[in-house]
């Protein structure tokens, strides 16, 4: 009789469904579960584009692949775009890894990107390239840092939130952007043409080489930087445990402010390039939202910098392809590569749910659960 | 002056859907990054409903009943909107993941989701639509320069006044606010309590979703009379609306006060006579520089009374008491 | 009169994991109108028992009986439903909420909400037992008292006849404490039941009509407080003394190497934490210290180790340095110079090092650090350095070797998400001018420690937040020794240890001990410390009660002291070793 009732009483401790932490999943299955979530994700917006159009759902995936690597031209396009993602991706992940809430990137990358237009507006053809674009440079780092390292600054001494913080800076940079439009065009189109002056030089005759390969080494860099430097250490630290660093005694404010520091310059140098490498111009879109895109890749990589080069070329692989989808397909106008992304994205962060959690069934019948409900009741 | 009133004041209606949803929904512990799409979504959806309605109308211009157009929109709108809202809900309450990635995944989808569904939404009686929406109360065309400002509105504009008021009634006034605000402060303490925080969380995040949704089609309906480019501006109040929250203080009353300030400096700079681009530019910087402000007096203040929800942005699981 | 059973708790088990067993087989009862003190030393289960009336545990083996029903108390919201709350350490109310919305919060479903006719309600309650409650006062600006009372209040809104209180006098003031008493008896009166879990035996005398004192998860006795005293009582929560095999060699060599004075710390509430702590650490000892949980122990490292911004009093630390030449620690010139302003310095040949050449010229700096990293730079005197608003790095840059073992291993003492190899470099990682991290040292410093303590490991890559309890444990205390200390603290190190992790980390500390490092050690286990330690410290509520010889005294003085007693003088260590 004593044994039944013991018995009965475990069964009345745990509810249906129960979610339990996880250990820890090998790296293999955690690959794997991304992946089914990816393919699942495709298989679905295939689907979705089809039923919107005459095609099927196999045209959709020859279109993706051949809009992104159909031609020589694509193929270097996507390079360049995954090497500006990865550029952005690289200057957030030291404050992520830190665990400072950097949803600041557009507004870092716009304020670069404005410095360097200006150097190149002010002193375009007054002074010899070289010395432009080193200028533009120069003007560009310390500009993405300030618009960085101010947020920061108040958290490290206020507690001030940062995610906020970074947020509202975006849209000032945007405003500091139309600003300075309406300052040098005065035909009021809102439109600045190209500057000719402070361009990046073409490497091998190639106009993306140079991106592709700065980005590329930062990412190398910022890989070591993380994880065999003093610095990488002391934020890996700070972010996974303050009271540790207290205790050994690192100084938590000032690694935030540093880390913001590079965290923005880093921004800014992706501003540079968009000025001087690609439009030779800036407008409230240049940032292209690849501030908000570059967290979903780093967050998407772990925040390691090598795995993120991976994560940035499937985003912009997804997106450049969707170009081809959405002209194949008849869809009007680019946003169906936003829904396909959404949905990606979604699929992938429900994933972070499977990998932290695992969901228990109770042992037992439902006739249980009502017997024992009853009794409670009483 | 009327004009700048009256435009103030419709831009400030939008604010006012998308901060009171934002309200609610951070009141819950939510902060949702998503509201800048899932104020998109209630625009596709809103004027998806629009069009289905005028379309199915033999001779709209005749046949068109205010009030059912109304109705159906507002009906389309919150159930997109609240459905995008339902996966917020789900992936951050129920799954647990990142607020902040969702909620930017949330907005990059709402965004392009609109677009493309507006896409196909047949706009042709759009004009005559956003005219019979916003059509004031009969009587506010003969009233004075001050009636007008107060009468002269479409029926949305008094709906988010309501909205916001309401919502702060319920929020301080009720036992349900009373949990919910629980909920947000402390999951654990609330549950202990014998709370449903689950619940609590959908319903509050489903709900401000919805009503936040309203803010973009109320902007493409009434402020642009039933033109559409594209989702980029209803986006940016999103956002706009996300700083409001902070500026007001997590309250809707104020809400309606500030949302009125953000609105007149938003349109200040198109009304003011004799002002150059870029003095416009920097007037329309200002909300987010005062909201600045705001973020950073009240850390330094550290009044308990001013700060977000204590467990803002923190996921809530039982078993880790 | 025989009162009327409320609650019977009939042989109650609880297990946490396969080998803690909170509490054992406990049978008790409650009656109505009485005041039951559950009485024992912390980690006796007496919290744990408790929990499991108020829905947060569901015991594994035996059952409840409440008006002599069998009842099954899944959740706070069930416990309510038989009518029981209970009032945590910790409280659990809404900082920005007034005292009534946190008295009605998540009461009254499907009534009308109606604040001002629940205010009317409460304050009849207040006045009936006494409570002084302020309704519209937020909690935040509420002292300690005021919360507790609020957490009672809430209580006996939600109809509770069972009131149970877990050391609800821990954080009072004796006023305080006293209208809390008067609180409470006016209940009994009203023929509610209250259950005080405690460890104050004066408190248990004055207020309870009877007692259950649990040992170690078990049920030791149930008395009626007429029928004891507080000798009885404490022989009874102690046990007889058991005797751990434990090596412990008589101290030699002993000197001073930490002085702690007058030393005082505030909380966070403004109470005091530490209060005028004074005590001595010698090398070649291990000085345990004694107290009830939450008495101040771990507050007292951490001032120690640079942590905490103290009100008051001062920590020195004697460095062995007499005739020994300045390392690279002291390269900081402006140390230097002070020391050499204190006359504390000299050159090899003896003439003294002022900073100054034989012309009365100052030194460059280049010269004097040239000098020192020659090593031709000799401390006179043993080195004499003041702690006190110092930071840890700077204690360590001062030369200061200590080494702790923090009571929270890895939220403080280590990284969770980080391999073994990256937590050994926590201390070391800074050495050298270069940019980079050195991997090589602390990874074969990781495999040492893996080897030596026998750490179950896959490899020393793995994240030590998957290692068990005692092998993080074993990390942690193995790197804090590595570091070559002159004084060892640890903070329970032994906390939720199995039998032979436990003996590894005793024969570590005895050791160091062995070797000359000054060894303080907080224990609960007062078998432990009376058979680990050379001296005990006996703290309680932050101040300290006195301090023993480990190898003479008697556990139960020890016990009586820990619950705030100051013992007779001839107990007391005298003023020397």
């Amino acid at each position: 009789m004593k044994n039944q009732q013991t018995k009965q009483n475990q069964i009345k401790k745990e509810p249906l469904l129960r979610l339990v932490k996880r250990d820890a999943l090998s790296a293999k299955k955690i690959i794997l579960i991304y992946a089914i979530a990816i393919v699942v994700s495709l298989l679905l917006s295939s689907v979705i584009c089809s039923l919107f159009s005459s095609k099927n759902p196999l045209d959709f995936f020859a279109s993706l692949f051949n809009g992104a690597l159909g031609s020589s031209r694509r193929i270097w396009l996507l390079l360049q775009d995954t090497a500006l993602l990865l550029g952005v991706a690289v200057a957030l992940v030291p404050a992520f890894k830190m665990k400072f809430w950097n949803l600041g990137g557009n507004g870092q990358i716009l304020v670069g990107c404005l410095a360097a237009v200006s150097c190149m507006f002010y002193l375009g053809g007054k002074l010899p390239d070289p010395l432009l674009i080193l200028l533009m440079t120069v003007a560009s780092i310390v500009a993405g840092a300030v618009w960085g390292v101010l947020p920061a600054i108040f958290k490290a001494l206020f507690g001030t939130n940062e995610s906020l913080f970074t947020l509202m800076l975006n849209y000032i940079a945007t405003g500091l952007v139309s600003m300075f439009i309406t300052i040098w065009v005065k035909s009021g189109s809102g439109v600045l043409e190209p500057i000719k002056f402070g361009n990046f030089p073409n490497l091998f005759g190639n106009k993306h080489l140079l991106t592709v390969l700065v980005f590329l080494i930062l990412a190398v860099m910022m890989y070591i930087y993380l994880k065999y430097t003093k610095h990488g250490y002391e934020i890996a630290v700070v972010g996974d445990s303050p009271n540790t660093a207290k205790y050994i005694g690192i100084d938590v404010r000032k690694v935030i402010i540093r880390t913001m520091v590079i965290s923005g310059a880093l921004a800014g140098i992706v501003g540079l390039f968009l000025a001087g490498g690609i439009h030779h111009t800036i407008s409230t879109a240049s940032a292209n939202n690849m501030g908000f895109t570059a967290i979903m890749a780093t967050w998407l990589a772990a925040f390691n910098p090598l795995i993120m080069i991976g994560t940035c070329f499937f985003i912009i692989f997804i997106s450049r392809g969707m170009v081809e989808v959405r002209g194949n397909f008849g869809f009007t106008n680019d946003s169906i590569a936003n829904i396909v992304i959404g949905l990606v994205y979604f699929c992938v962060i429900a994933c972070s749910f499977f990998i932290t959690y695992h969901v228990v069934f109770r042992q037992g019948s439902a006739k249980n659960v009502k017997t024992d409900e009853k009794k409670g009741d009483k | 002056m009327t004009l700048f009133f009256v435009s103030a004041i419709s831009i400030a209606t939008v604010l006012l859907y998308g901060c009171v949803g934002e309200i609610i929904t951070e009141k819950a512990g939510h902060l949702n990054l998503g509201i800048p799409g899932i104020m998109c979504i209630g625009t596709a959806g809103g004027c998806l409903g629009v069009s289905l309605y005028m379309g199915g109308l033999s001779s709209p211009a005749e046949d068109a009943s205010w009030l059912l157009l109304v109705l159906i929109s507002l009906l389309f709108s919150l159930v997109f909107a609240a459905a995008l809202g339902g996966i917020y809900a789900l992936l951050t309450v129920t799954l647990r993941c990142n607020q902040n990635i969702t909620g930017l995944a949330i907005t990059i989808f709402g965004s392009g989701a609109t677009n493309f569904i507006m896409s196909f939404v047949d706009r042709t009686h759009f004009d005559f639509a956003g005219k019979l929406i916003s059509s004031s109360l009969p009587f506010a065309e003969r009233l004075g320069g001050f009636g007008r400002v107060v009468f002269g509105h479409g029926i949305f504009v008094y709906l988010a006044i309501a909205a916001a008021i309401i919502c702060a009634i319920v929020l301080n006034k009720t036992r349900m606010g009373l949990h919910l605000r629980a909920v947000g402060e402390s999951p654990a303490t609330a549950d202990a309590a014998g709370i449903n925080v689950v619940l609590y969380k959908y319903v509050a995040i489903i709900s401000g979703s919805a009503i936040a949704g309203f803010g973009g089609f109320y902007y493409i309906m009434d402020y642009i009379k039933g033109s559409w480019e594209n989702a980029a501006t209803i986006e940016s109040f999103g956002w706009l609306a996300i700083a409001l929250v902070i500026f007001v203080l997590w309250k809707p009353n104020i809400g309606i006060l500030g949302a009125f300030l953000f609105g007149a400096c938003y349109i200040v700079a198109f009304v003011i006579p004799n002002i150059t681009p870029t003095q416009r530019e920097i007037i329309k910087m200002l909300p987010y520089v005062v909201t600045i402000a705001v973020l950073i007096l009240i850390s330094i203040r550290k009044k308990r009374e001013h700060q977000p929800p204590a467990s803002l942005g923190l996921p809530y699981f039982r078993e880790d008491r | 009169m025989e009162k009327q059973t409320v609650i019977e708790l009939r042989g109650i088990t609880k297990r946490f994991g396969a080998s803690v067993i909170a509490n054992n087989n406990v049978s008790i009862d409650v009656k109505r109108g009485e005041i039951l003190s559950v009485l024992g030393e912390n980690g006796c289960g007496k919290t744990t028992l408790m929990n499991m009336l108020a829905g947060i545990y569901y015991p594994d083996e035996g059952t409840i009986l409440i008006h002599g029903e069998e009842a099954s108390i899944r959740s706070p919201k069930d416990a309510f439903r038989y009518n029981i709350g209970m009032i945590h350490q910790h409280f659990k109310l809404i900082d920005v909420f007034t005292a009534a919305e946190n008295i009605v919060i998540g009461t009254g479903d499907g009534e009308k909400y109606d604040i001002k006719a629940a205010k009317t309600r409460i304050s009849e309650m207040s006045k009936k037992y006494g409570f002084h409650i302020e309704l519209d006062k937020k909690v935040h600006e509420m002292s300690v008292s005021e919360k507790q009372t609020v957490e009672i209040v809430k209580a006996l809104y939600r109809g509770a006849d069972v009131l149970i209180l877990d050391e609800p006098t821990a954080v009072l003031t004796p006023q305080e404490i006293d209208r809390l008493f008067d609180v409470l008896r006016a209940m009994r009166e009203d023929g509610k039941s209250v259950i005080i879990i405690t460890h104050k035996l004066n408190e248990v005398m004055a207020i309870s009509d009877r007692v259950t004192v649990l040992r170690k998860g078990e049920h030791v006795k149930t008395v009626n407080t007429s029928e004891t005293n507080e000798k009885e009582l404490a022989d009874m929560m102690v046990g007889q003394k058991v005797t751990l095999n434990i090596d412990r060699p008589l101290p030699e060599n002993s000197e001073l190497r930490l002085e702690v004075e007058k030393l005082t710390l505030a909380g966070n509430e403004g109470h005091l934490v530490l209060d005028d702590v004074s005590f001595n650490a010698y090398s070649g000892e291990i000085l345990g210290i004694a107290g009830i949980a939450g008495s101040g122990q771990r507050e007292l490292l951490e001032s120690i180790a640079g942590l905490h911004h103290l009100q008051n009093g001062s920590v020195t630390y004697y460095n062995p340095k007499k005739d020994k030449p300045i390392t690279f620690y002291h390269k900081t010139f402006e140390r230097v110079m002070e020391l050499a302003h204190e006359g504390m310095l000299r050159y090899a040949d003896g003439r003294d090092f002022t900073g100054k050449d034989e012309n009365g010229k100052p030194l460059s700096k280049k010269v004097i650090s040239a000098q020192v990293n020659a090593g031709e730079i000799f401390f006179k005197e043993d080195e004499i350095i003041n702690l006190r608003e110092q930071t840890p790095l700077q204690i360590r840059e001062l030369g200061v070797r200590f080494s702790f073992v923090p009571e929270d291993r890895l939220g403080m003492g280590l990284v969770g998400d980080m391999d073994i190899t990256d937590n050994m470099m926590l201390r070391s990682y800074r050495r050298g001018k270069s940019v980079f991290v050195d991997r090589k040292a602390p990874e074969d410093l990781a495999n040492e420690i893996v080897e030596s303590l026998q750490v179950v490991t896959p490899n020393t890559h793995t994240p030590v937040r998957r290692l068990s309890g005692g092998n993080v444990q074993k990390v942690l205390v193995g790197r804090e020794i590595a570091a070559g200390p002159k004084v060892l603290m640890a903070a329970y190190p032994v906390r939720g240890l199995d039998i032979n992790s436990s003996y590894t980390i005793y024969n570590l500390l005895t050791e160091q001990k062995k070797s000359g490092v000054a060894v303080i050690f907080v224990g609960e286990d007062l078998d432990v410390l009376l058979s680990l330690c050379d001296r005990i410290m006996v703290i309680a509520g932050g101040k300290v009660m006195g301090t023993v010889d480990a190898r003479k005294a008697k556990k139960e003085d020890i016990g009586l002291m820990m619950t705030g007693a100051v013992l007779k003088e001839e107990n007391q260590e005298g003023g020397s070793l």
